[in-house]
């Protein structure tokens, strides 16, 4: 379906001002650290100052005498942690590397790894005492790096860790390569002997962070019933849920997790690091605790996503692309878990190539534990991939975005995961580009270069709850278990409003707690507009059938010949009878009782996202800084809910994008310290460093859900590394393969002043 | 440690409070006032979560002390607009979805104000240049830019 058989909805591709706007422009949101609570007393956390050691001993004993001291907590505190592996809400993670991470036992594994905490009367007497706590360390050698870590002589962090190997067996010999993944389908020798041209490359990123400005933050309190309450910023309440409970070895049940407002998280906010600390801590010393972290902290001990090394191989045909090869490896930092699988899953997805062998390393370095971040996994791929074919257009003297069109994945098309593509927005993405006022554009000037690039993201389903109450004035309280990191309340709010016929001020949207809806899961995957959308739907579905039910009851009439539509039921056989929603709602009591639909979804049919960027750029040949002229980012949105927040989505995950081609990165010294630990340091964009940044939405409706609906929050973040680094080979004549490509690196390879 | 009596006026109320001379400024107001929409992002400057106008100055209240407003007049977000009367900034940003978390948005609202305050017509260069301070991870500064520009119209007729 194209955009203009857009069918003609009321509500959505509207844009509303969203329902938790107003809280937000008058500083009244109450985001985790602004919670307090009568008694409550502060928490901080005594880190690691290396990299890599054995943790010989912990002595508290002098941080205890420090008077407002009222609790202490090392991991002889914690249950011991079982050795399993467990599905805690986004993908498997052992118990013991969970606990381990959260508070180290005999081993630190990166500088900033938590290994004691203090609870006192303020934050500074906590800071004073923390830092009165002995720990004597044994220091090891630290390794830094992924392919230093790969080497057969690199320090190990575990002992016992082996390589697993998907559908074979490792050497069995000890290894910092958590795990190997292979995917390949084809012929890629034949395909590379039959080539008209074969460029194999390399590639690296560094670390970098996630960047949300909110630190994160935890309080818990351990109430006298033996209950546990946390308040907390979290991309998943049901995911801190189970995590603690599995840290602290609790039932669930006995788990409350309020979601406070989150201030970013972009896969950030999904792992654990401050509660089952903060749970102790109350429970030691009978107060509510609450623990924020500093900024410091939070570039130290929270997840950045993987630092990475691709080796790449691609062949040209004529105007197909007919094979690559590649190796990636991925920095998972100190355990097991980086996104590499979900790289190579993705590299090759907005393309049909028939042959390809790509081989995935995760690997453990003493850095701190990566976790999601934003289309985890892909943009350092497809920094790879997206120079790669642009090199082979430039040689073959092809239009990229023509190249690309000519190998663009369709319905149909396999990704090398196996999984068949349905409907998707790929090959309009490119042509939307081509055709696009900024591509047909000139570009003059000198040290001036404009390029392209092209981007994939799956969407997750997952499960999601959501309840929808009529209220007696005619208006909706909507329940639902996602929390709202970036306007969701107002997606979902008008997509049960749409559902309704209501108008969209009529839906009142809440995001519940962990006691107050049935299981939810992340916000993530770009899930939340499509998944907790289904299950609103749903819920809708419900109240219409139910208000036909009711209908029937006031009208005396048989509820077949009654239908649901324009906001109330009306009857088929006389135009006169007819109910509005208000009408039906207020008289609930009347005629069963309250109106109520669930949605309670495991969530299919999800879509798949492309988006295709340009950028044009000019490069100070004095400086090496880059400045970022003119940005179009498009993107097929299936259906663009609130166009609005469409857009801020895509816009956000350009910007992010773009510092990471061009500026961030964390810098180590290298003994394992970062240098760079701070905002001064590192550096992200401004709003001086970047331009308005315009969007293209291209609707090509995601068959699996009932109103197009495709996540769009994170492949936007997938194209700009390699249409920025395109657009540097165009100004400056040279191909730029290292991230980032800062005003030093630029100097040093265009000038030689390495 | 002994704390330090401190007068000031607050959102234009008169306000005192004992503080600890190592105590900030957003300390003060965040964790003494209940004043909480001031945010902290970074504690050393760098982010603008926290900023807020002192004496009409616009200042990182992460990088003023809580003694050193003895006598001064302070300005955050909760003395910007209310629900029912919202500042012409606040309303942008709401029309404009330049918010998407919210976290940095007290901030943005208070530096773009401090700027509209001496400079009702900046250009979009002028406002990067000065919103530079503030940080913002969701937006890409795109609908904060468009939204302050926005503002910035809307209050024209105000000033006649």
């Amino acid at each position: 379906m194209a955009a203009t058989e857009h069918p003609s909805y009321k509500v959505i591709g509207t844009r509303p001002v969203r329902p938790d706007g107003v809280e937000k422009v008058t500083g009244k949101a109450q985001y985790g650290a602004d919670v307090r609570l009568p008694g409550m007393i502060h928490g901080k956390i005594l880190r690691s100052p290396h990299a890599h050691a054995r943790v010989l001993s912990i002595d508290t004993s002098e941080a205890e005498k420090v008077p407002g001291v009222m609790a202490v907590v090392t991991r002889a505190d914690f249950p011991v942690a079982e050795d399993v592996v467990q599905d805690l809400g986004e993908g498997a993670v052992s118990v013991k590397e969970l606990s381990d991470n959260v508070l180290a036992s005999d081993k630190v594994l990166y500088r900033g790894h938590a290994v004691a905490a203090v609870a006192a009367t303020s934050p500074h007497i906590a800071e004073e005492a923390a830092g009165r706590i002995r720990v004597e360390y044994a220091v090891l050698p630290p390794v830094l790096a992924v392919r230093d870590a790969m080497r057969e002589d690199a320090p190990l962090l575990d002992e016992q860790r082996v390589t697993k190997e998907m559908g074979g067996q490792g050497s069995g010999r000890p290894s910092n390569v958590a795990s190997h993944l292979r995917f390949a389908g084809g012929d890629v020798e034949a395909a590379f002997a039959a080539a008209d041209e074969v460029v194999e490359r390399e590639f690296t990123t560094k670390m970098v962070h996630q960047g949300y400005i909110e630190p994160q933050n935890s309080t818990a309190s351990w109430n006298a019933d033996g209950t546990l309450t946390i308040w907390t910023s979290t991309q998943g309440a049901f995911v801190v849920r189970s995590q603690v409970a599995e840290v602290l070895r609790l039932p669930v049940s006995q788990i409350r997790v309020i979601p406070m407002e989150i201030g970013g998280g972009f896969g950030g906010k999904i792992p654990i690091y401050l509660d089952p600390v903060a749970a102790l801590l109350s429970k030691k010393s009978g107060r509510p605790v609450k623990i924020v972290m500093s900024r410091t902290d939070v570039f130290e001990a929270t997840g950045p996503t993987s630092g990475s090394y691709i080796r790449m191989k691609m062949a040209r045909k004529d105007d197909r692309i007919t094979a690559v090869q590649a190796t990636l490896a991925y920095e998972a930092g100190a355990y097991p878990g980086s996104a590499v699988g979900a790289g190579a899953m993705t590299m090759l997805s907005p393309y049909n190539i028939e042959n390809f062998v790509i081989d995935a390393y995760d690997v453990c370095v003493n850095k701190p534990k990566t976790s999601a971040y934003r289309a985890p996994g892909a943009p350092a791929a497809a920094f790879a991939t997206e120079q790669m074919i642009d090199e082979l257009a430039k040689n073959a003297k092809l239009d990229p975005l023509e190249l690309r069109l000519k190998n663009s994945a369709h319905e149909g098309t396999r990704m090398v995961n196996g999984a068949v593509f349905p409907r998707i927005g790929a090959e309009e993405t490119v042509r939307a580009a081509l055709t696009s006022p900024h591509y047909r554009s000139p570009i003059e000037g000198p040290n001036r270069g404009r390029g392209v690039a092209s981007g994939f993201w799956f969407n997750a389903g997952l499960q999601s709850s959501v309840v929808a109450s009529a209220n007696s004035d005619g208006t909706v309280n909507l329940i639902e278990g996602s929390t709202d990191i970036g306007g969701t309340r107002a997606s979902l709010a008008m997509q049960l409003a749409e559902t309704l016929g209501l108008p969209f001020e009529a839906v009142r949207p809440t995001v519940a707690d962990t006691d107050s809806i049935s299981y939810n899961d992340v916000t993530g995957g770009s899930r939340v507009t499509f998944a907790s959308g289904l299950a609103v739907y749903e819920a809708g579905q419900e109240l219409r059938k139910e208000m036909v039910r009711r209908a029937a009851k006031l009208l005396g009439v048989d509820e077949a010949e009654l239908v649901y539509e324009d906001g109330g039921v009306q009857s088929t056989r006389d135009a006169t009878k007819r109910l509005r929603f208000s009408e039906i709602a207020a008289k609930a009591g009347q005629t069963g009782g309250p109106i109520a639909g669930k949605g309670a979804v495991q969530a299919r049919g999800v879509g798949a996202a492309f988006g295709t960027h340009v950028v044009d750029v000019e490069v100070d040949p004095e400086t090496g800084k880059v400045q970022i002229l003119r940005y179009t980012a498009v993107q097929d949105v299936g259906t663009a809910v609130h166009p609005s927040y469409v857009e801020g989505q895509i816009q956000g995950g350009v910007a992010q994008g773009v510092g990471w081609a061009l500026n961030e990165e964390y810098y180590y010294d290298e003994s394992g310290r970062l240098l760079n630990a701070s905002y001064l340091d590192y550096r992200m964009p401004t709003a001086l460093d970047l331009p308005l940044i315009e969007t293209v939405l291209v609707e090509v409706p995601n068959p699996g859900h009932p109103y197009g609906v495709r996540g769009v929050g994170e492949v936007p973040i997938v194209p700009p590394l390699a249409a920025v680094a395109n657009a540097i080979a165009e100004a400056t004549g040279h191909r730029f393969r290292d991230l980032p490509i800062s005003p030093r690196r630029i100097m040093e390879e265009t000038q030689g002043l390495a | 440690m002994a704390r330090t009596y401190v007068q000031a006026t607050i959102n234009g109320v008169a306000t005192d409070f004992l503080c600890e001379p190592r105590q900030s400024l957003l300390e003060v107001l965040r964790d003494e006032l209940g004043l909480t929409g001031t945010k902290e992002g970074c504690n050393n400057g760098n982010c603008g979560a926290c900023s807020v106008l002192l004496n009409g100055r616009l200042v990182n209240a992460c990088c003023v002390l809580g003694v050193e407003i003895d006598g001064a007049e302070v300005t955050t977000i909760e003395g910007i607009g209310n629900p029912d009367r919202l500042h012409p900034l606040q309303q942008a940003f709401l029309e404009e979805a330049a918010l998407q978390c919210g976290v940095c948005t007290p901030g943005f609202i208070v530096s773009a104000k401090a700027l509209l305050d001496k400079e009702p017509h900046p250009d979009e260069q002028r406002v990067r240049y000065w919103l530079a301070g503030n940080l913002c991870r969701c937006t890409g500064y795109d609908k904060i830019v468009r939204a302050v520009l926005k503002a910035a119209d809307d209050m024209e007729p105000a000033r006649q």
